[in-house]
């Protein structure tokens, strides 16, 4: 790793790091938003994430959502968790899932109550959640305790010349210092699906992406829809992408060279011990994707973009990479590392490596992303079927 | 420092070419990524920065080849040195996916 990157994080009380200390306000459902901002306005430095689902969804829906819930909850990034939903049965379901971590949670529901009160009483809790948080100390960190993801947003023909290899060196070299790194994506590695295969580490691997993938590919295919315009999307395609085969390559073209050693369900937290590089299988829309890879533990997140996508997310620094010097000119406050002159041949891939790993070390250590600065927290839920 | 290249390609042998900034038509050079080799091509139309022109022709239904790898195919046929999208190239593998 060129020279080794001096990195600090915040210790969990279950072992986790995370690289920022923020105490959440997190709804339980759609109904629970208002209050939940309402709270994060009366004890600001606490961060409230709205989202739109929680009612009346089932099966694995349902749990995939208890899963996104608790999940970001667990993250690294997160100090202390308040939590608010309309009635009490699911809002202490997902309280109890993250208090398992041994980290300081609250729960509050709005029925019998309303909002008022349900506000008084989490703002009392939630300052005192912050104060103690404020007293949490960085520690020295390595790869090994801060889960990255990568995922590509807005991609053009640039972000298969230089963006995304510049994350893929990024992606073996946090691997090779004992990290951990997700990928996703699903429908984007069509076409290319078979290079994903050949690196899966095991049969069991190879057959556990191989039906993940299929299923997908089935319930897209099944609509018989003209994907041209959504996948691609009408930004790759005015960027010069023509065919999903086409992004696709550039898409893998991100996910370093190392073995993929595991399937994740969305949202599925991997075993700590195992590290490396792993496949989730998600959506290829990028605020879905980065939040159900923060769920799942990622504390920071690498975002190559061409046409210039914008997103953020609340608790996990979405740094964002671009080699289209358009782009990189037209939309600068967007862009923590412009590598457009890897295309002009003014320095080489393991060069522009290791401004991806400057940018990253400055990150993890502290430094706001431009999406954190400039407020970008989407917080967006997968759902997979209607709800009942 | 060297010129900057006109066009980038993947791998040698890719049937197309990017544009590594908005081009006119002429004589141009480029440079392929993995392999390092200087390319020379001659461009039909211009076309804007990151938009691809083939480096063949291909008759319809041929592969359409970038990373070394079948990434679509020609809609119509192409001439060396047209420009390459969704007016002349659709996926192979989304049947119904074409404009």
């Amino acid at each position: 790793m060129g020279s080794k990157p001096r990195l600090t994080g915040y210790r969990r009380p279950d072992g986790s790091m995370g690289i920022r200390n923020h105490v959440i306000i997190l709804p339980v459902d759609d109904l629970s938003n208002a209050a939940a901002e309402a709270v994060a306005k009366v004890v600001p430095g606490t961060l409230a994430l709205p989202h739109g689902y929680g009612r009346l969804q089932f099966g694995e829906d349902l749990e995939l959502t208890f899963r996104t819930l608790i999940g970001t909850g667990l993250n690294g990034n997160v100090a202390a968790v308040v939590v608010i939903g309309i009635e009490p049965k699911w809002t202490e379901r997902v309280a109890a899932g993250i208090a398992k971590s041994g980290k300081p949670v609250a729960s509050f529901s709005i029925e019998g109550k309303g909002d008022l009160q349900v506000i008084a009483d989490a703002a009392r809790v939630a300052q005192v959640f912050l104060q103690d948080a404020s007293e949490i100390q960085r520690e020295e960190a390595t790869a090994g305790d801060l889960i990255m993801s990568i995922k590509c947003g807005e991609s053009d023909t640039t972000s298969g010349l230089g963006s995304c290899p510049t994350t893929s060196q990024a992606v073996d070299r946090w691997v090779a210092a004992g990290g951990t790194v997700f990928f996703g994506e699903t429908s984007e590695l069509t076409g290319g699906e078979h290079l994903i295969a050949e690196r899966c580490i095991d049969d069991a691997c190879r057959r556990a992406f191989q039906d993940t993938y299929d299923n997908y590919i089935k319930v897209i295919e099944s609509t018989g829809a003209n994907l041209l315009g959504s996948q691609p999307t009408q930004g790759n395609i005015a960027g010069g992408l023509t065919t999903i085969e086409e992004k696709a390559l550039g898409n893998i073209a991100k996910t370093g060279s190392v073995p993929v050693i595991g399937v994740l369900k969305p949202a599925e937290a991997p075993d700590r011990k195992k590290q490396g590089l792993y496949f989730m299988d998600t959506s290829s829309a990028a605020a879905e994707c980065v939040t159900l890879m923060a769920a799942a533990g990622a504390v920071i997140h690498l975002f190559p973009t061409g046409q210039g996508n914008v997103i953020g997310n609340p608790i996990e620094p979405v740094l964002k990479l671009t080699a289209n010097k358009k782009t990189a000119a037209s939309m600068r406050e967007h862009i923590d590392l412009d590598v457009s002159g890897l295309l002009r041949q003014e320095y080489d891939l393991t060069k522009a490596g290791d401004m991806m790993m400057e940018v990253i070390e400055r990150t993890v250590n502290g430094r706001l992303c431009a999406a954190e600065a400039l407020g970008h927290r989407e917080y967006t839920f997968t759902k997979l079927y209607i709800s009942a | 420092m060297a010129k900057v290249p006109d066009f980038l390609l993947h791998h040698d042998g890719d049937s197309v070419a990017v544009a590594n900034d908005d081009l006119q038509p002429g004589t141009l050079q480029g440079l392929s990524v993995k392999e390092q080799t200087p390319h020379t091509a001659v461009l039909n139309h211009a076309i804007p920065l990151g938009h691809k022109f083939a480096l063949k022709d291909h008759a319809e239904g041929e592969a359409i080849i970038k990373y070394g790898i079948k990434v679509g195919i020609a809609s119509k046929p192409i001439k060396k040195g047209d420009y390459v999208h969704t007016h002349n190239m659709r996926s192979y593998r989304w049947e119904a996916s074409r404009a």
